[in-house]
């Protein structure tokens, strides 16, 4: 294994620049739908006062939960003490913090009074988890900025394992706060369940890896730095296992419900399509679960595609709309679902639509607002990489595994 | 003879003066349950009562809105003529039961939880509980993030997607926050009694009471000892405010 070289990419290219006019305009989409949504009121949106969370939150909850597992490929390099991942470590640093960045733009930016996000950071009832994950994010930024710098400091790189100890610690906090939102819910059927925090965990592992890979290998086409098999198989491999690691989740989740005679109805909703859940249904056999799940794991792991990184790219896309369209299953879903406030009754009239499932369409605002998201991350990656020294100039097998042998 | 009336008029002194010592000490804690019903404004809410309603399903007339006009009336809420996205404080549902087909019909609001959870999830401490039992939101700290609207198990709570015009003063609102039924707070602190409750007497159903759960002789503690009352969802152990007769 050879020495790696750490520096930043040229980023004068018209390539780059556009790259970066392309998320620019996403980005100020979003602020433009910002605009829209918060000057006509929320009304003019598809959330309403029974779907009250809508997609800019499964925009950003997959980005928050995804910036977590982001910072995986660090871990594994300061606390397992996996030479291969060394390299790897500052970009997955990086992109964490972009990643909570642009998850966090839209979730305070679809607030009703975005304006007040001061009270935000200076008010806090510690009963609410709500108010604990404010406190996770922002820490999060410090220690893992803190993480970043101290291995891109020469002086400092000797307590790059302590600070990737406390990043591994916290991410872990960071995503069980983020699941336990939902879990936490008491009242909802689709919620309410303490597996929420170790679901959204594993989710972090998968969707942060694939967003991690498609990252790496388009920054290193992109520029023409070489990346070797070796670190793309290992990634690759450790992709599959996380995937199937998130069905099993979903498989026990729903497993748990279909026990509870009382939580069968909303199962019945959310796997057969009963009661006009036929849209969420729908998203989860053919999106989350075919799309998102089984169609990758074929792709990772069918014989004849080991080097293959179109293979490994498209799997990665569709592990990333899989992970959006289980965000919006559980997110949309859970909510869609009518809460039982009257057991044993059936409601004749309301006018608040108690006992209705609500379908919910995203309006085109929303959906922009999510994309920008996405868009502020990727910037921001694309500006990291260009200031500072996140990637080796170099990651090809001799450079980076350490068990090379020239052939 | 002179020393004996001195002695008198000592003795006289004495007991007048405690009379009226006693009289201070404990004449706050005999006129409580007054100072109660009528709150000065400078006086602070306090654990002492705690504000509840009862209503009476067998009552409460099917197709009759007179509760929600009145509501509407009072807080100055206004229709979009879109119902998914209007607020409503407070809402009339028919039931059936499923297995005795009995039709039922009953306003639903805030239930004013003695655990609200709304306010366990408010990140911002927005949404709270007067020592009295009411729930309300505060709107000065209000971020509209909705998380209380997720929580809320009797889908109680709206938010505000439209421009708020006509704002009663008494009543707060704004577009961007959330807001539930305050079972009229501003009457109820100047010893009134709710809108909603004032129309369906009005309309001679007399299906809903209000007062304080806290006094044993007050017309709801005597209603709830004869008869009793279903809390909606009791299985939560939230120990609501409202309760129900009839279903």
């Amino acid at each position: 294994m050879k020495k790696i070289h750490l520096q930043e990419i040229d980023g004068n290219s018209m390539g780059y620049l556009g790259l970066l006019a392309f998320f620019g305009a996403f980005v100020l989409a979003a602020l433009g739908s910002t605009y829209y949504m918060e000057h006509n009121g929320h009304w003019v949106t598809g959330m309403n006062n029974q779907v009250v969370w809508g997609m800019p939150h499964v925009f950003a909850v997959f980005l928050i939960v995804a910036a977590s597992g982001a910072l995986n490929v660090a871990s594994i390099s300061s606390v397992f003490n996996q030479k291969i991942y060394k390299p790897l470590a500052p970009l997955s640093t990086l992109l964490a913090l972009a990643l909570l960045l642009g998850g966090l733009m839209i979730l305070v930016l679809d607030l009703g009074r975005p304006d007040r996000l001061i009270v935000a950071m200076t008010k806090y009832n510690f009963k609410s988890i709500f108010a604990w994950n404010m406190i996770l994010y922002n820490g999060f930024f410090v220690i893992v900025g803190v993480y970043a710098w101290f291995m891109l400091d020469r002086t400092m790189k000797k307590y790059s394992r302590y600070a990737g100890f406390a990043a591994f610690i916290w991410r872990l906090a960071l995503t069980t706060g983020t699941g336990s939102i939902f879990g936490f819910l008491v009242a909802r059927p689709g919620y309410d369940m303490a597996m929420m925090a170790p679901m959204f965990i594993i989710m972090s592992f998968s969707f942060g890896l694939a967003i991690y890979l498609l990252v790496l290998m388009a920054a290193y086409n992109w520029t023409n730095r070489p990346l070797g098999d070796v670190v793309v198989n290992r990634l690759r491999k450790l992709l599959g296992v996380f995937v199937a690691a998130v069905l099993y989740f979903v498989i026990v989740y729903h497993l748990t419900n279909l026990y509870a005679t009382e939580h069968h109805g909303f199962e019945a909703f959310m796997l057969l399509g009963e009661n006009g859940g036929s849209k969420y249904s729908n998203i989860f056999w053919f999106v989350q679960i075919l799309l998102g799940s089984l169609i990758p794991l074929a792709m990772i792991y069918a014989p004849g595609v080991a080097n293959c990184r179109k293979t490994l790219a498209t799997a990665c896309v569709l592990i990333v709309i899989g992970g959006l369209a289980q965000m919006y299953t559980i997110i949309i879903g859970g909510q869609a679902f009518p809460m039982e406030i009257f057991p044993g009754m059936e409601v004749l009239e309301s006018t608040f639509a108690d006992g209705a499932t609500t379908i919910y369409s995203a309006s085109l605002p929303e959906i922009l607002l999510g994309l920008g998201g996405i868009a502020m991350s990727m910037m921001v990656v694309a500006l990291g990489i260009k200031v500072l020294g996140f990637l080796p100039q170099s990651l090809a097998d001799e450079v980076a595994d350490p068990h090379y042998k020239a052939k | 003879m002179i020393e004996k009336t001195i002695n008198f008029s000592r003795r006289v002194f004495v007991e007048k003066t405690a009379t009226v010592a006693a009289a201070v000490t404990i004449a706050p804690g005999v006129f409580l349950h007054q100072v109660a019903q009528a709150k000065p404004a400078d006086q602070a809410v306090t654990s002492a009562v705690r504000w509840g309603m009862l209503i009476d399903t067998n009552k409460c007339a099917t197709g009759c809105t007179a509760c929600v006009s009145a509501c509407n009336e009072e807080n100055g809420i206004q229709s979009h003529d879109r119902p998914a996205t209007d607020q409503q404080w407070i809402r009339k549902v028919k039931l059936r039961d499923t297995q005795t087909g009995h039709i039922t019909s009953l306003p639903m609001m805030c239930q004013h939880c003695e655990k609200p959870p709304c306010v366990d999830v408010c990140p911002t401490g927005a949404s709270m509980k007067r020592e009295d039992g009411i729930v309300l939101v505060d709107k000065h700290i209000c971020i509209g993030c909705r998380y209380c609207m997720m929580a809320c198990p009797y889908k109680a709570r709206s938010f505000a997607h439209e421009t708020v015009t006509d704002q009663k003063d008494y009543a707060p609102r704004g577009k961007g926050t959330v807001e539930a039924c305050t079972l009229c707070v501003h009457r109820v602190d100047e010893g009134g009694t709710p809108a909603c409750v004032e129309a369906c007497n009005a309309a001679e159903h007399g299906a809903m009471i209000f007062g304080d759960l806290k006094d044993p002789e007050s017309n709801i503690s005597k209603e709830l000892e004869k008869h009793g009352g279903t809390q909606l969802r009791a299985d939560l152990r939230l120990n609501t405010g409202v309760r129900y007769q009839g279903i």
